[in-house]
């Protein structure tokens, strides 16, 4: 499988689309795609195990939200530099994923979907309840831009936008290239059926817990981009809210293709904006989104243009 | 050698005993066909071959090695590979991804995850040949579940082939299949490679006797009967058991 012509053009496009956005839109919608490439990789990150290997995580903030109050401590602490967060980061995620994946993965199916949500729930509860370390409910405040080494200076929105961007787009892409990788068709086989990947020779309890890794990783890695980009953490970014809406961003962009969990995030966080711009009841009105896009929609947004191919 | 040793093999279900001191011995390049009637403890016996079910009792070995403890993959990678009586393959994927997990599988590329799999070129040309040789490549962009079933029975032998294995388990091929499709796939496993040693569960007594050299008819669990097929045709006690 070659990369088609659709799929080089829709890449130009939307690459000169980021180029000029600044001097397109308002500051406000320059930061919403700021929102969008960081989500993106979150949901990237969470179809590893939900598209590609059939693990339906309903505990993937767990990841995002250890790797963000990691990065805040790491700054408090007096540590800058984007990439050694970077690798602190992914680290705790992926160390996250190490632990909770040896718990939740002794269960299937809806207990696993439940175990992984309680698993990341107990690490909410630590964070809101231990306030002498991270100051409960109330978050830590006060993160700044990280340095990059290179001098390239990050406190400017539009620098930080362009980075965010560039960086997003090297994470996706290296997300891409797992799914392309020998492994990531032997998690598809896995999805499909475990008893025949084992009876063909496959690990298969190894492969998906090293995937829960690799999702863990760069959960982290939007986790770290998010605490950089809102200078801020909370227990909600570990909370069940934030990974049922990483599902919902599946549900919606369509799983286990390429630009399903980007389209997937960018209409999650358009949406939400714009519709909480306009109404007090913006929840309701996600709502009844969601429920129409499932029952119209159950292979993603996306799959309307495939099924109108066929 | 001994592709296949089992020794007193016991496997209780609660109280029912599936399987009852089944002590069997299969030459490597024999082919070997399980016969008996439904609920005989044929597949019960197939999955404490191939892993899938550990035993209550007694041992399995695979060419000479003790295999009891192993998991299912690690028993794969001493070369035994397994077809399931229930169509058992990679629905949603298209023909050529089946056939090349198959491929993959025995390579050390398999858990690469930091480079593109189209980068690996041993796996993807001997998919190719593969597919050829069985005639299939027209088919390779077709995802399984669109193909017939007649078609999804023999690329369930062809997947399982493809880990060139030494000991190749067959659960019933033919099961489901019309006359003329049955026939097809008797003369296709008639044809595999004679190093290959073959282990077969047939309902159908036409096939398991035109197929296998040897013959052991299962009953309740246990060994009623083993032999050549033309003293199993002419044994009583078979005849007894399936013409009731």
């Amino acid at each position: 499988m070659g990369i088609s012509k659709t799929r080089l053009l829709t890449a130009l496009i939307a690459a000169l689309v980021a180029l000029l956005l600044p001097f397109l839109v308002s500051t406000y919608y320059v930061s919403l795609a700021v929102q969008v490439c960081i989500f993106a990789i979150f949901a990237a990150s969470l179809d590893i195990l939900v598209g590609h290997t059939g693990l339906p995580s309903l505990g993937h903030a767990a990841y995002f939200g250890a790797a963000g109050y990691a990065t805040a401590f790491l700054y408090l602490a007096g540590v800058k530099s984007f990439w050694l967060a970077l690798v602190a980061g992914m680290a705790v995620g992926g160390a996250t994923a190490a632990l909770f994946g040896l718990l939740a993965m002794r269960a299937q199916g809806p207990y696993f979907m439940i175990i992984s949500m309680a698993l990341a729930q107990v690490l909410w509860g630590v964070a809101f309840k231990w306030r002498s370390l991270t100051r409960g409910d109330d978050g830590i405040p006060g993160i700044g831009r990280p340095s990059l080494g290179i001098g390239v200076d990050l406190r400017p929105d539009m620098h930080f936008y362009y980075f965010v961007v560039v960086i997003s787009i090297l994470a996706y892409m290296a997300i891409y290239v797992v799914a392309r990788s020998p492994f990531g068709y032997a998690l598809r086989g896995i999805r499909e059926s475990e008893s025949r990947m084992k009876a063909l020779g496959y690990n298969v309890w190894l492969y998906k817990y090293t995937a829960f890794i690799i999702a863990g990783c760069f959960a982290g890695f939007s986790g770290i981009l998010w605490v950089f980009y809102s200078g801020y953490v909370n227990p909600t970014d570990l909370g069940i809210d934030l990974s049922v809406r990483g599902l919902l961003m599946l549900i919606l962009g369509g799983s286990g293709s390429l630009f399903g969990p980007a389209t997937g995030a960018a209409l999650i966080v358009l949406l939400q904006n714009i519709i909480s711009g306009l109404t007090q009841r913006w929840s309701l009105v996600m709502g009844i989104i969601y429920v129409a896009a499932v029952m119209l929609f159950s292979e993603g947004i996306l799959s309307m243009f495939k099924r109108g191919k066929e | 050698m001994k592709a296949l040793e089992t020794k007193d093999l016991c496997k209780n279900f609660g109280g029912l005993r599936a399987t009852s001191d089944v002590s069997i011995a299969v030459e490597e390049g024999e082919r070997r066909a399980i016969i008996g009637p439904n609920g005989a403890g044929k597949t019960t016996l197939f999955h404490l071959i191939s892993g899938f079910l550990l035993p209550t009792l007694g041992t399995v070995s695979l060419f000479g090695r003790d295999v009891t403890h192993l998991q299912i993959h690690q028993r794969a990678e001493l070369g035994i590979s397994r077809t399931f009586q229930v169509t058992n393959l990679f629905q949603k994927l298209t023909l050529f991804d089946n056939i090349l997990l198959g491929v993959q599988a025995t390579q050390r590329s398999h858990s690469c995850f930091w480079r593109p799999l189209s980068s690996f070129h041993d796996t993807t040309t001997e998919t190719e040949r593969i597919l050829k040789e069985w005639a299939l490549w027209d088919k390779r962009g077709v995802p399984l579940k669109n193909l017939s079933y007649g078609e999804q029975r023999q690329i369930e032998v062809i997947l399982a082939l493809a880990t060139h294995p030494r000991l190749l388990l067959l659960d019933e091929p033919t099961a489901g299949l019309s006359a003329a499709e049955s026939a097809s796939m008797t003369s296709f496993i008639k044809g595999l490679p004679p190093e290959i040693t073959i282990i077969l569960i047939e309902h159908d007594m036409d096939v398991a006797f035109e197929i296998a050299n040897k013959i052991t008819v299962l009953y309740f669990g246990s060994v009623l009967a083993e032999g050549p097929p033309g003293e199993i045709r002419g044994n009583e006690k078979v005849t007894e058991v399936y013409l009731g």
